[in-house]
Parts: structure tokens; C-alpha cells; sequence
């Protein structure tokens, strides 16, 4: 390229030293040296001065094509070496992805209130919205209200917490908020009603304390035939599969006809047998007419249900202790 | 109640096995499971007449038997039971023989005399639990018949599980009616003629409270042989029923019981004196029952009475005085209906159980009382010989129960489905129950006297459906009008409140609503508590004011279980005493004990303290911007210098505090442990946004450190610098707090986060520093606060 040898020699250790530099710092410096007012190539153009015309402009070209060869030559190493640069940076910034995060970790819901939630849910999409009232309860609410006089059989005087000497009572159900919403409220209705109920029994498979589910729909023409559907549609949402169902005629004083759900239940390593799960019927006329709805107009079912035999029957639990024992270690498993 | 199949089979035999017939039972809503009659049967096992009986040459309980056991040749068998004695009849179980238990008879030596087998006990049988000696056979029993073949062992128990409603199926002849209405067949009752009345002997009766008894019959019967023994077909019934077997006449009454479903009462006629009284209970009375308890009679109690007092707790339990004896030779029976309600009352009042009560206050039928007393009647003659007297009778059987109308359109509308209007009276007349119609699908049902449960329309629909089968009735889908609602936006429902905890790291708890008084009285002592009447256990008798006792049970459980940390919330109801009445508020409550996270390799652990549990209070109700204040106060649970009252307004909201250390003592509780309550109601109550306009300027922040007295409160320094700073003092907050060297003694520099913004504009730093030379004047002059160097 070049004829004359003192270009040649000064590129040859130029791109010599360039590649040599080891970092930003030597290749400023060398850019300085080579490039800069005073640099090593900037001098040979002083020297154009002295030139013939001729001369002049055909060593000006040869030293611009150096500088501008120079030039690419010291970004191309200034690239390469801030990618070194940077690969050796992010290199020593890695950290253990393994590790764990920090902070607070999740509580968890108990499993009763995770099972109301979802009884709850599957009725609202049904139209049922949630309805609460008083665990201390009078008579009347409690038995009276639901067709279960005083002398009644279902109502053994063993079975019921009271207080102030028998004035008022711990409810045995939910369904006095039943009748607290039949008598403030015209129908249609359609409420479940979730909470705590007490009744006086205490070993393995009873607590004093449970909680209960119950439903309630009041309307114009409403039989037997809802009931069916709408439990059925229900125990199939909440168990995630077609549940088999059967009712059997039953009694409970507040409904007349009354029935009893059993469900095909499947334990694993099991026959698959029938389990009672549930109480209901169509709401005995005596009901209405003591909350002052009229039975000719209106009818309508209610049902029942223990909180915590389906929370166990859907999580596997087998021992009704554990929801009140608390046991932590039982607990965190719902998260 | 258990009920042999075989007696059923006896009255009605459909053609279904005894599981096909339970089910079928249990799918017409009468429960019923089958039974074995025993876990094993024995075999080998005979009848044998004991011959003659010598003591044992060298064993003193023992004795030695000459014992026919029908094969031919008198068999040697040792016995050590005490009732053994000559002529008596007894099981043998013969070498060969296998017991219920796998024991198998072998000829064997005792004590050097050879035995051919072993006389049996009913407990060796498997019939009984325990028994006191050999089990007595009929004096009439053949010796060598297989002994299942004498008692009728090839039987199965139906255990019904019957609804209170059903009273009418608590007998063999109830249970008869409903099968026979199941399968359409007709019962067959066993043949009874009416005994003849052959002597004028009779005991007056006075009904005094024909509400309480609307029917009593009774008569006499003379002249029994006080050596009759019950017979064993009539003993293995009654045991098949839980029944033990103790006198001919109580076993004939009992025996009625289960046949017929009435309670029948025997009186030793001799140990009567004058007319028999039904009546209620005068003040002080007293009885001794049967069951060798002695009650204080109250005035509701209706009586069987005579003239020297109480005889019976009428259709509860007979007494002491007039009952039959092993001696009696003449009996008054009586054969009564008694009113539900008296029966069940006087039944709780004395907590006394009986077959009877049991049977009264689910009701009787109400016709039934001559019918029951003519077949006790013929099986005392039959048992005992005798000659029976007239029958007395006050007050009068009802021949039927109450018409009831029926309509088809009330069918239709309560099962949601159309049974045939031509299907129901045919349904119904399975059942007994005749209809005639009285218009278009509209009948009168005439429902017999057994069924007293049946008074109203929609019973008849229940008895419709049931035979009909609920399974046949089509499940209807969805009809109803769409009726959406939405809760208030300004409640956060509970499910929030807990979606919220729970995010914070809080494990939801459920205790119990009733606890532990003495723990109560220390963390609540200024609420009333409510008491149980009737609690199951000491230290769950109180109804809970406050959710720390059940939290701090909880926390306390869980730690001796090797817990080392736990923050924990319940959302639930507390009860307090309000004069009479009760005060039920749902309240929330937390306990947070051990360090503020989880262990774990980036942070050192740091205990929790009152600052980490507020915060997770203000993201529940919010902090001081929101008007929510925390105001030191006392609280018997709490450590006197780290509990607050949280005041939102003026109104309060709960506490919050830390375990008061003496109680922490007791409990044996030494981490510290943080509580908080509030009232979950006014703890949800929010306000719905109303976001202001966002300001287009810039903001300046100043950070100023004041030093005041420990007494003066961050609160209060942030409110006077609030007050101060105007409209242009957005926002003012502690972001420091120091304690120690440069600092005179009992101070703290509190330094405060001051961010000044203006809508319209830019503040100039003249004016921000206007404002801030105002709000350190105003803290110097109403806290005495110094601005720090």
C-alpha cells in the first residue's frame, strides 16, 4: 500500500500497541499518543508543509487513510474490550437464584371458613346471598318458629346449651336466622345462612361446637322437585365431579315433605357406599304461617348441612377434633 | 329398636330378603339396618334334662351330672353353675360342639372325673353378655333338640333407626302395616280370641284429668300360678328386642309392647287399695320407682294413683308399691293412652328413660287400648292360667283420626311435579288412609287412628311422595327470576378482612365460644360473662367476651408442641351480660408471638414488636391520616406501658398491646406475646375513595429533628406540625426516632418527613421556609420542642 517505509513502520507498532492495550484506559491513552494535537500521526501532517504540491497531496491521502485505519482500529478494540468489561462485570454479579425470598410468608384460612366460602359462593351464583345473626337465641327463634313445641321429641333437654336458666339458649342450628329473615323480608327469598351452633354432645365424632350451612327458598311455587335440582347441581359444583345423589324421606319438624341426601361416596381402597350428608324438604306450613307468610301463595324448601363433615369428606380428614384443636401443623396444610 | 325378622315375617313375608326389605324400609324414610342375631351360632349344641346331680368326690363348686341329652344312654357331665339342679333343663354342648368364640367340647377330665361335655350358660351361647348360670330351658323342651332349633336361632335382628314421627312403627304390627303397605300385601295378625270374662272381681277406675289420659282400660285376672314361667319362644322375642325377661305378667306386658306398640303396666291387685286414680300430682308427693330411685313429684305429673298415694309416673315408670311380684297371684292390668306432652314433660322433668315414655311421647294409638289388653289378657291365661275379670273402661277410643283435604294442585305445587290425580288415592289406601273425592282433584282423606302424625294437607303430600318414591320425582331445573345483590362498598366484607390477614403472614384459628372462666376473669375481668346452665366441662363454661383466651389457648397448645413463633387471628362473636339481655358483637382478634418473620438466611432475626402488629392493624383500618388514633390506656391483659386503646374519631375500636408480663408468668409463656381486638363490624367500615386531583408542580421536602421530653408523643408532634403547616403541608410523617448521646437527659429527637406543595404552582423555598420556621414555633410553644442542631 504504501511506498513509503516510516508510514509503514509507525501503522505496523501502532496496531501493535492498540491491540496490546488492555483496557479503556491504555487505549484513551493510546488514541491520545496516536491521534491527538500532538499525537504520532498528527506530526507526520506537519511535515506537508515542506512538500511540493505534488508530493504534498499524495502524502496528505496515504497519512488520512492511516489515521482513519488508526481509528477504526483503536473502536474496535475499545468495543471488544468494554465487552470484556461487561462480561466480567455481570460475571461476578450473579447471585444464588436458589436461594429463598424474603420476608413474610402466607398465612391460611381454616379449613371452615375455606369450606363456608365455598358453599357460599356456589349459592350466590345460584342467587342465595349470605345471611348472619345471633348465636344466643330465644325459644321461639330457636324451636317454637319451626314447629318444635315444647313437649317435642327432637328437642331432649340433653341436646341444648342454655343460659340464664333457660331464658335464652345457644342455637342449635341456623335456623333461627331463617326466621329472622322470613319475618323481616318479603319473599322471593333466597338465603344460606352459614355459622356456629351448639349442641350439648362431646366425643370423637361430635364437638360442642359445629358449624352449619343453611339454605333457604321461598317463592312462589317452589316444591320438592327445586330441591332436587338445586342440591344436586350444588354437591356436584362443591365435590368437582357428578355426585350421585339419593333422598330419602325423613323428618324434621320445620319440613313437611322432608327428605334425607345420601351420597355415593368412594373412600379410596373402599366399596363405594351411601353417606348421609344432608337434611331438607319442602318448609312446613306452620313455619310460613309463624313468620307470617301466607302457605297458600307462597312454598318453599330449606336444607342443612354440616360444615365440617363436608370439609372433612372433600379434604380427607377423618377426625372431627382437629378443626378446634388448631394444631398449627394441621392448619398451614390449607394454605 | 331391634325387632326379629322372623316374628315380622310371622305378621307380613314379602317376598324380598331381609337386606331387600331394609333397604326398601330405609328408602320409604324408615331406617333399618339387619343384624346378625349373634356373631356365630353354636353347633353341636342340645337340649338335656339334668337327671340327677352328685357333688364332685374332690372339687367343692363343682358338681356331677346324670344329664339326658337325648342319645339315648344317660351322659356324665360336670357342672359348676349354681342353679344346676335336678329335673331342670338346660343346653348341653356335647363333645364335638363349637361355641361362638371357637371353643370346641371334647370329653375331658375336671379334677379327675370324666365329662361328656359342658352344660351352657346364654353367655356361652353367645346370647348373652354375662349370665349367673346355666341358661333355664322351657320344662316342656324335648331333650336332644339342637338348641337352635328349641330358641329359634335362625334369625336376623331389623334395627330401625325410626324418626320421631314414625311412633306408629315402633312394634311388629306397626312395622307389618308399612311393609305390607310397600310390597301390597295385608298383614297377618296371630289369631286371639277374647278371653272369656269368668269372674266379677274389677278395680273401680277415676280418670280425674281426661286431657292427660283420654282412654284407661283395665281389668283383673284372678288365680295365677305363681310358678309359671315365661316361656323360652316368648324370652327370645323379648331379648331379640333388648328386653330381659323378669315376670310372667311384666314379660306379657313387655311382649305387648313389641307386639302391639302399647305400654301396659301390671298392678299386684292384692297391694291395691280402693278405686285406681288418674290424676295429676298434689304438692309433696313422692314415688319409688322401679329403677330403685325415689322422686320429688311435681304438680304437672300425671298419676296412677290409689288411696295410700303415687303408684305410677303415668306412662313414665311404675313404682315400687304395687308391682308385680314372684308371689302374685292376682294382677290388675291397664292399658292406657296418656297425653304426649304430660308424658314427655314429666320424662325430662325426672330424666327418667323408659320403652313407655318412649313410646308415649312419639304417641300411641289411640284405639288401641282394648285390643292390647285382651291379648295380654290370653297370654297371662296362656302362661299363667287364671280367670279374667270385666273390663273397665274410662273415657273413649276414637274410631278414626281427623279428616284431611287433599287437593291435587297442593301435590303438584310442593313436589314441583304432577303425580297422577287417578294414582293418589290408590297410593294412600296402601297406607290405610280412604279417600273420597269432594270435587275436581280434591279429596277427603279419612287417616286411621295409628297414624296421629298425619293432620295436615302437606302431610298427606309427604305420605304421597313417599310410597310415589322420592327417587321417581324428576329434579326441576332453575325458574327463578334473576334477584342480583351486592354488599355496601363501604363494608369490607369479612372474607377481605381475612383474605388481607392472611396475606400478612396470619394463620386463621377457630376456638371455642365457650371457655375457661378463671383464664377469662384474668384477660376480661371488667365484662360480664355468661354462664352455661348445663356446661359439659368446667373450663368451657363461660360464653367468651374476648377472642384472647381462645388465641392464647391456642398459641399456648402450639408452643408446648415445639412452635417457636405464630401470628394468629380469629373473626368471630364475644358475648357480654347486658342487665337480662345478651350483647353479641363479632369481634377480630390476633396474637403474634416469636419474631417478626419467619426464620430465614437475609435478615437477622428481631422479636416482634408493637410497631410491626400496628402496621398490620393500619393496613386493615388504616393509620392517623384516616383519623384512626392509638391512646396509651390500661388493660388488665395488657403490659401497663405498651397498650393502646385505638380510637378511630372518638369511638373505639379495640387494643392493642403486649402480653402483661405477670400473666405471661403464669401462663408459662416467656416469649413476648402481642395482642390486638377489634370490633370486626366497625373495623370493616371504610369510605368509598374519592381520590383528589393530582397537583402539576413540583414538591419540596424539609426534614426537621426536634428534641422533646419522652412524654410527648409522635402523635401529637405530627398533629401540631399538621395544625401549623396549613394548606400547603401535604403531608408530614416520623421518619426517625433517636435516643442517647448529644441529647439531654429523658428526651428523643423525633424528625419529621415535611413535603409542601402548592396546585396552581411552584412554591419558591422563601415561602416553604416561612411555613416551617411557623411549625417550629408552634411545636416550641405547645410541646416545647427544640428544633436539633
Amino acid at each position: 500500500m504504501s511506498t513509503d517505509p516510516n508510514l509503514d513502520e509507525l501503522t505496523r507498532r501502532a496496531e501493535a500497541e492498540i491491540e496490546a492495550a488492555a483496557d479503556a484506559r491504555a487505549l484513551e491513552q493510546l488514541r491520545v499518543e496516536l491521534l491527538g494535537k500532538k499525537g504520532r500521526v498528527t506530526e507526520l501532517l506537519k511535515q506537508l508543509g515542506g512538500m511540493a504540491p505534488e508530493q504534498r497531496k499524495a502524502f496528505g491521502e496515504r497519512v488520512n487513510r492511516v489515521k482513519e485505519s488508526l481509528a477504526g482500529a483503536l473502536e474496535r478494540k475499545a468495543a471488544a474490550v468494554a465487552a470484556a468489561e461487561l462480561a466480567h462485570k455481570l460475571a461476578a454479579e450473579a447471585i444464588d437464584v436458589s436461594l429463598p425470598g424474603r420476608g413474610e410468608a402466607v398465612g391460611a384460612l381454616h379449613p371452615v371458613t375455606r369450606t363456608i366460602r365455598r358453599v357460599e359462593r356456589i349459592f350466590a351464583s345460584m342467587g342465595f346471598e349470605t345471611v348472619e345473626g345471633p348465636e344466643i337465641e330465644d325459644d321461639w327463634h330457636n324451636f317454637q318458629a319451626l314447629n318444635i313445641p315444647e313437649s317435642h321429641p327432637a328437642r331432649a333437654m340433653q341436646d341444648t346449651f342454655y343460659v340464664f336458666n333457660g331464658a335464652r339458649l345457644l342455637r342449635t342450628h341456623t335456623s333461627p336466622v331463617q326466621v329472622r329473615t322470613m319475618q323481616a323480608r318479603k319473599p322471593p327469598i333466597r338465603i344460606v345462612c352459614p355459622g356456629r351452633v351448639y349442641r350439648v354432645d362431646f366425643d370423637r365424632t361430635h364437638s360442642p361446637m359445629f358449624h352449619q350451612v343453611e339454605g333457604l327458598y321461598i317463592a312462589e311455587d317452589v316444591g320438592l322437585a327445586d330441591l332436587k335440582h338445586d342440591l344436586q347441581q350444588f354437591l356436584s359444583l362443591f365435590f368437582e365431579r357428578e355426585v350421585e345423589a339419593l333422598f330419602r324421606p325423613s323428618y324434621f319438624p320445620f319440613v313437611e315433605p322432608g327428605a334425607d341426601v345420601h351420597m355415593r361416596w368412594h373412600a379410596p381402597g373402599q366399596e363405594p357406599r351411601w353417606l348421609e350428608l344432608l337434611g331438607c324438604g319442602v318448609v312446613h306450613p306452620n313455619v310460613l304461617q309463624a313468620v307470617g307468610i301466607d302457605p297458600e301463595r307462597y312454598s318453599g324448601y330449606a336444607f342443612g348441612m354440616g360444615v365440617e363433615r363436608l370439609a372433612m369428606l372433600r379434604y380427607g380428614v377423618d377426625d372431627l377434633r382437629l378443626f378446634f384443636e388448631n394444631d398449627l401443623r394441621f392448619l398451614e396444610q390449607f394454605k | 329398636m331391634k325387632l326379629s325378622e322372623n316374628w315380622l315375617r310371622e305378621w307380613v313375608d314379602p317376598a324380598a330378603d331381609a337386606a331387600a326389605l331394609a333397604a326398601k324400609l330405609t328408602m320409604a324414610g324408615l331406617e333399618c339396618a339387619v343384624e346378625p342375631l349373634a356373631a356365630e351360632l353354636p353347633q353341636g349344641v342340645v337340649v338335656a334334662r339334668i337327671l340327677s346331680l352328685v357333688p364332685h368326690p374332690t372339687a367343692d363348686r363343682l358338681r356331677v351330672c346324670e344329664v339326658d341329652a337325648g342319645t339315648g344312654a344317660p351322659l356324665r357331665i360336670v357342672c359348676g353353675a349354681p342353679n344346676a339342679r335336678q329335673g331342670m333343663l338346660a343346653p348341653a354342648a356335647l363333645p364335638g360342639a363349637r361355641l361362638p368364640g371357637g371353643v370346641e367340647i371334647r370329653t375331658a377330665e375336671l379334677r379327675g372325673v370324666a365329662s361328656s361335655g359342658m352344660l351352657c350358660s346364654a353367655s356361652e351361647l353367645g346370647l348373652a353378655e354375662k349370665s349367673d348360670g346355666l341358661l333355664e330351658l322351657d320344662a316342656g323342651a324335648v331333650p336332644g333338640t339342637p338348641i337352635e332349633q328349641h330358641l329359634g336361632l335362625r334369625d336376623r335382628l331389623l334395627d330401625l333407626d325410626l324418626t320421631p314421627n314414625r311412633g306408629d312403627c315402633l312394634s311388629i304390627a306397626g312395622l307389618a302395616r308399612e311393609v305390607g303397605a310397600l310390597y301390597a300385601l295385608a298383614p297377618t295378625p296371630p289369631p286371639q280370641p277374647a278371653p272369656a270374662v269368668s269372674i266379677s272381681r274389677a278395680v273401680p277406675v277415676v280418670v280425674e284429668d281426661a286431657q292427660g289420659c283420654p282412654h284407661y282400660v283395665g281389668r283383673v285376672v284372678s288365680g295365677l300360678d305363681p310358678a309359671a314361667r315365661t316361656p323360652d319362644w316368648m324370652r327370645e322375642r323379648l331379648r331379640r328386642g333388648g328386653i330381659r325377661a323378669i315376670h310372667p305378667v311384666v314379660d306379657v306386658t313387655n311382649y305387648v309392647l313389641l307386639e302391639l306398640g302399647q305400654p301396659m303396666h301390671g298392678f299386684d291387685c292384692t297391694r291395691l287399695k280402693g278405686p285406681i286414680r288418674v290424676r295429676r300430682a298434689a304438692g309433696g308427693e313422692r314415688l319409688a320407682l322401679l329403677n330403685e330411685q325415689t322422686i320429688e313429684l311435681a304438680p304437672q305429673d300425671l298419676l296412677i294413683a290409689d288411696d295410700s298415694g303415687p303408684l305410677v309416673l303415668a306412662g313414665v315408670m311404675g313404682g315400687t308399691a304395687s308391682g308385680v311380684t314372684a308371689g302374685t297371684t292376682e294382677v290388675f292390668l291397664e292399658s292406657a293412652c296418656f297425653d304426649p306432652v304430660t308424658v314427655a314433660a314429666s320424662g325430662r322433668r325426672h330424666k327418667l328413660l323408659s320403652d313407655s315414655r318412649h313410646r308415649f311421647e312419639r304417641g300411641v294409638d289411640p284405639a288401641l287400648q282394648r285390643r292390647a289388653l285382651e291379648r295380654a289378657t290370653g297370654l297371662i291365661q296362656q302362661i299363667c292360667g287364671g280367670q279374667a275379670g270385666p273390663v273397665v273402661e274410662a273415657g273413649t277410643a276414637p274410631a278414626h283420626a281427623a279428616a284431611v283435604r287433599l287437593r291435587h294442585s297442593q301435590v303438584e305445587r310442593l313436589l314441583g311435579y304432577a303425580i297422577p290425580a287417578a294414582d293418589i288415592p290408590p297410593l294412600l289406601a296402601l297406607l290405610g288412609i280412604a279417600t273420597h273425592a269432594v270435587g275436581e282433584g280434591e279429596w277427603l282423606a279419612q287417616v286411621p287412628t295409628h297414624r296421629y302424625d298425619l293432620r295436615i294437607e302437606a302431610d298427606l303430600v309427604e305420605e304421597v311422595a313417599r310410597i310415589y318414591g322420592y327417587d321417581r320425582i324428576p329434579a326441576r331445573a332453575y325458574r327463578a327470576a334473576l334477584a342480583p345483590f351486592a354488599a355496601a362498598e363501604t363494608r369490607r366484607p369479612a372474607d377481605a378482612i381475612k383474605d388481607l390477614l392472611v396475606a400478612r403472614g396470619y394463620q386463621e384459628v377457630v376456638t371455642y365460644s365457650f371457655v375457661d372462666p378463671r383464664l377469662q376473669q384474668r384477660l376480661d375481668p371488667g365484662s360480664a360473662a355468661i354462664a352455661l346452665d348445663n356446661p359439659i366441662a368446667d373450663t368451657m363454661s363461660v360464653m367468651r367476651t374476648s377472642l384472647w383466651s381462645g388465641l392464647l389457648g391456642t398459641w399456648l397448645y402450639n408452643r408446648q408442641r415445639q412452635r417457636q413463633r405464630a401470628r394468629l387471628f380469629e373473626l368471630g362473636a364475644c358475648y357480654t351480660r347486658a342487665g337480662g339481655a345478651v350483647a353479641e358483637t363479632r369481634r377480630l382478634g390476633g396474637l403474634v408471638a416469636g419474631t417478626v418473620r419467619p426464620e430465614q438466611w437475609g435478615e437477622a432475626p428481631r422479636e416482634a414488636d408493637f410497631y410491626d402488629v400496628k402496621a398490620d392493624l393500619a393496613a386493615l383500618i388504616g393509620g392517623d391520616a384516616d383519623g384512626i388514633r392509638y391512646v396509651p390506656a390500661r388493660h388488665a391483659a395488657l403490659h401497663p406501658g405498651r397498650s393502646a386503646r385505638i380510637l378511630r374519631g372518638d369511638a373505639e375500636l379495640g387494643w392493642l398491646g403486649a402480653l402483661h408480663p405477670q400473666l405471661a408468668r403464669e401462663l408459662d409463656c416467656p416469649e413476648t406475646v402481642y395482642l390486638f381486638e377489634l370490633d370486626a363490624d366497625a373495623a370493616g367500615r371504610c369510605v368509598l375513595p374519592a381520590p383528589a386531583p393530582i397537583s402539576g408542580f413540583p414538591s419540596s421536602r424539609r426534614d426537621c429533628s426536634f428534641v422533646v421530653r419522652e412524654q410527648v408523643t409522635a402523635e401529637s408532634l405530627v398533629e401540631v406540625a399538621r395544625a401549623a403547616g396549613g394548606s400547603l403541608l401535604k403531608h408530614a410523617f416520623v421518619f426517625a426516632v433517636y435516643r442517647g448521646a448529644g441529647l439531654p437527659e429523658g428526651c428523643k429527637s423525633v424528625s419529621l418527613g415535611l413535603i409542601f406543595q402548592d396546585y396552581y404552582r411552584t412554591l419558591q423555598d422563601d415561602e416553604v421556609d416561612a411555613v416551617v420556621g411557623e411549625i417550629t414555633a408552634r411545636v416550641s410553644t405547645q410541646l416545647g420542642a427544640s428544633l436539633r442542631g
